[in-house]
């Protein structure tokens, strides 16, 4: 056991894959001389090369384009994006090529790509940078949606969807680079569809992801002291989504929030409600809530920013109009 | 490359570039018109739905282009594909299968007419989003390139193509990585119904490429022993490792753009003035003159065009519809166990 920063986490796994698996390369703006906009791939291109850490024009669309075709040929490509609101660029290859080659050729060509992303916001970055699109892309028929929110996950995660074989869109949250936490020396894969109970509780399941576990954890310790014990989902995919994991929690506490940086409306939280009240909706005892982002292109301000975000707070007032 | 990839799976077999062989690009392009007229029949009979764009009058472009290559160079085309797949061998049984949404089709009846696909030949696929697909063939040179292989991908665009960023970003990354791409610009002069002065900057397509340091020049399309010519120059300059090559095949489609095409956007007379330069008659007429071939000669290769298309049309119509139980077979390959 060490304790790492999540994107030292992440870069573990990087370099485990470039070390074990000749055909994984990476590609990406900025990811070898200038080290990665978020620092992640830092280091890897002194150690592997121009062969292995390709910097790419500013040009997502054909970067993840050729990453898709490299895979179609058999390689292991990660394609960094910098940030998921550059992924709008590329949505044609994601949407139109990766997701339905499989499908489209009866399952003839494979697409083993991994498309890591920083998403979500918190930094004053202004409303094109400051974006969740996970729901968009867990949307979509044909592509895994990973969304890691500690240190461990982060590695296991990625190691598998380096293993998958399908496509993967990897969204990591731009407020969790730096965040520290006990991640295991040795190799580990955590699978994909498979949620945590990363705290037990029996009044309200809080179902989390990314970095908005870390508000439902400290709304749980909030309310323990209070004597409400909430239990705390950490879902890892989106897509593949637990479900069995969110009915069984609910079944015991009779009680469901979601919490999302995503704008509210149209965002995953409404299907995750859906899901529940489709299989579980006499085991409920109130309405499923959600404590979402805010309608708004996201504002520079810092108190502005803050009032769109999903509040600890707010976690906690909703608990108790349930409870 | 310690890891069987998944083309060296499917039993790729590199071979030498074949040398032109007259006849042979005259019978090609023959089942090629002969195949999409039987298709236009199979739609006016309901046997094919969908949108349906025929590859009539730009036959020598395919044909001359894709003799030129060895067959496990890539190709990935546009949705106007059927003739490059039959040039490339795909079966016309399976090619017409599964323009009738058949399981026996070449992608099982999930893809239709402008998504066919054949691993094995190296055939990798029909794409619908206009040059949506140019970045699919950078990555399988760029996956060659790494491999340290001399196998070349081909990738074919309309002049529709040229306007759309990913052309632009494709030509980019190929020209600054020398990936061994050969694209190649079906420019018949129409992108859907809109003719390519009223909406390009720059009508001559290869000046583009040229703008990004890339080899390019502007063939006849409608000669098929020309594009033959240019396509094996400039595939063995790209095999070579020399980056990429762009050639400007000036053709023309001489039915609608698709079946639902009431051509209200160019005349009759232009039409006309391109039906005289057809391929086919103009290729078989020089062989005729040199008496490389007697009218017995192509009757028999009519002939035998005729039996292929029926031939496919039979099998499709005989070949049952995927069960619906499969819907949902096939959206992700089966992960290993992790």
């Amino acid at each position: 056991m060490s304790e790492l920063t999540y994107r030292e986490a992440l870069r573990q796994t990087l370099r485990y894959q470039l070390q074990h698996d000749e055909r994984v390369f990476l590609m990406g703006e900025d990811i070898g001389a200038y080290g990665g906009s978020y620092a992640v791939t830092k280091g890897l291109l002194s150690e592997f090369g121009e062969g292995r850490v390709k910097d790419t024009p500013i040009a997502e669309s054909v970067v993840v384009g050729a990453g898709i075709g490299a895979a179609m040929a058999g390689l292991r490509p990660m394609v960094e994006l910098m940030t998921i609101n550059f992924s709008l660029l590329a949505i044609d290859q994601i949407v139109n090529n990766a997701a339905k080659l499989h499908y489209m050729s009866n399952g003839q060509i494979d697409v083993p790509i991994v498309i890591r992303m920083a998403g979500g916001a918190g930094s004053q970055l202004g409303a094109q940078h400051s974006q969740s699109f996970e729901g968009w892309y867990a949307h979509v028929p044909g592509l895994k949606v990973v969304v890691p929110s500690t240190p461990y996950d982060a590695k296991g995660l990625l190691m598998t969807a380096f293993e998958d074989g399908n496509p993967v869109i990897f969204i990591e949250h731009t407020a969790l680079y730096t965040m520290k936490g006990e991640v295991p020396d040795e190799p580990y894969r955590i699978p994909f569809g498979k949620a945590e109970v990363y705290r037990a509780g029996t009044d309200v399941t809080l179902i989390c992801y990314s970095g908005s576990l870390h508000q439902g954890v400290g709304a749980a310790e909030r309310l323990a002291a209070e004597g409400i014990e909430c239990e705390v989902l950490n879902l890892r995919t989106l897509r593949p989504l637990d479900t069995e994991a969110i009915l069984a929690s609910v079944r015991k506490t009779n009680r469901a929030i979601v919490i999302e940086d995503d704008w509210r409306f149209g965002g995953f939280g409404g299907e995750i409600a859906a899901m529940i009240q489709e299989h579980a909706f006499d085991d409920l005892d109130a309405p499923v809530l959600r404590c979402s982002g805010a309608d708004v292109p996201m504002p520079y301000a810092g108190a502005l920013e803050q009032a769109a975000l999903p509040q600890e707070a707010e976690v906690v007032r909703l608990v108790k109009t349930m409870v | 490359m310690g890891q069987t990839t998944q083309q060296q799976r499917a039993g790729s077999t590199p071979g030498r570039t074949p040398a032109a062989d007259p006849v042979a690009l005259l019978r090609t392009m023959m089942e090629i018109r002969r195949f999409e007229e039987k298709c236009a029949e199979m739609y006016a009979k309901g046997r094919i739905k969908g949108f349906l764009h025929l590859y009539i009058g730009q036959e020598a472009v395919g044909t001359g282009t894709i003799a030129a290559l060895r067959p496990d160079d890539y190709i990935v085309s546009h949705y106007r594909e059927h003739g490059h797949a039959l040039a490339r061998g795909l079966e016309p049984r399976r090619v017409m299968a599964e323009l009738f949404g058949r399981e026996t089709g070449v992608s099982g009846g999930r893809g239709g007419s402008m998504h066919l696909f054949d691993v094995e030949k190296s055939f990798l696929g029909g794409y619908a989003i206009v040059a949506g697909h140019m970045p699919l063939a950078c990555g399988l040179a760029l996956a060659e390139q790494y491999k340290g292989t001399d196998r070349i991908a081909v990738n074919f665009i309309g002049d529709g193509a040229v306007n759309e960023g990913e052309f632009h970003e494709a030509l980019n990354l190929a020209a600054v990585w020398k990936l061994p791409v050969l694209f190649v610009n079906e420019n018949n002069l129409y992108g859907m119904g809109t003719d390519i002065r009223r909406v390009s900057a720059v009508v001559e397509t290869h000046k583009r490429a040229q703008a990004y340091g890339i080899p390019a020049e502007e063939v006849d399309g409608m000669d098929v022993r020309a594009v033959h010519e240019a396509a094996s120059r400039l595939a063995q300059r790209v095999r070579a490792g020399e980056g990429p090559a762009f050639i400007e095949a000036k053709c023309y489609r001489f039915r609608g753009h698709s079946m639902a095409d009431a051509e209200h956007y160019r005349s009759k007379e232009e039409v006309e003035r391109w039906r005289r330069l057809d391929p086919i008659e103009t290729l078989k007429a020089s062989l005729l003159a040199d008496h490389v071939i007697s009218e017995a000669d192509v009757e028999k290769m009519q002939a035998g065009a005729e039996e292929m298309a029926r031939d496919a049309a039979r099998f499709a119509e005989e070949s049952a519809p995927p069960p619906v139980e499969s819907l949902y077979k096939n959206i992700f390959k089966e992960p290993r166990d992790v």
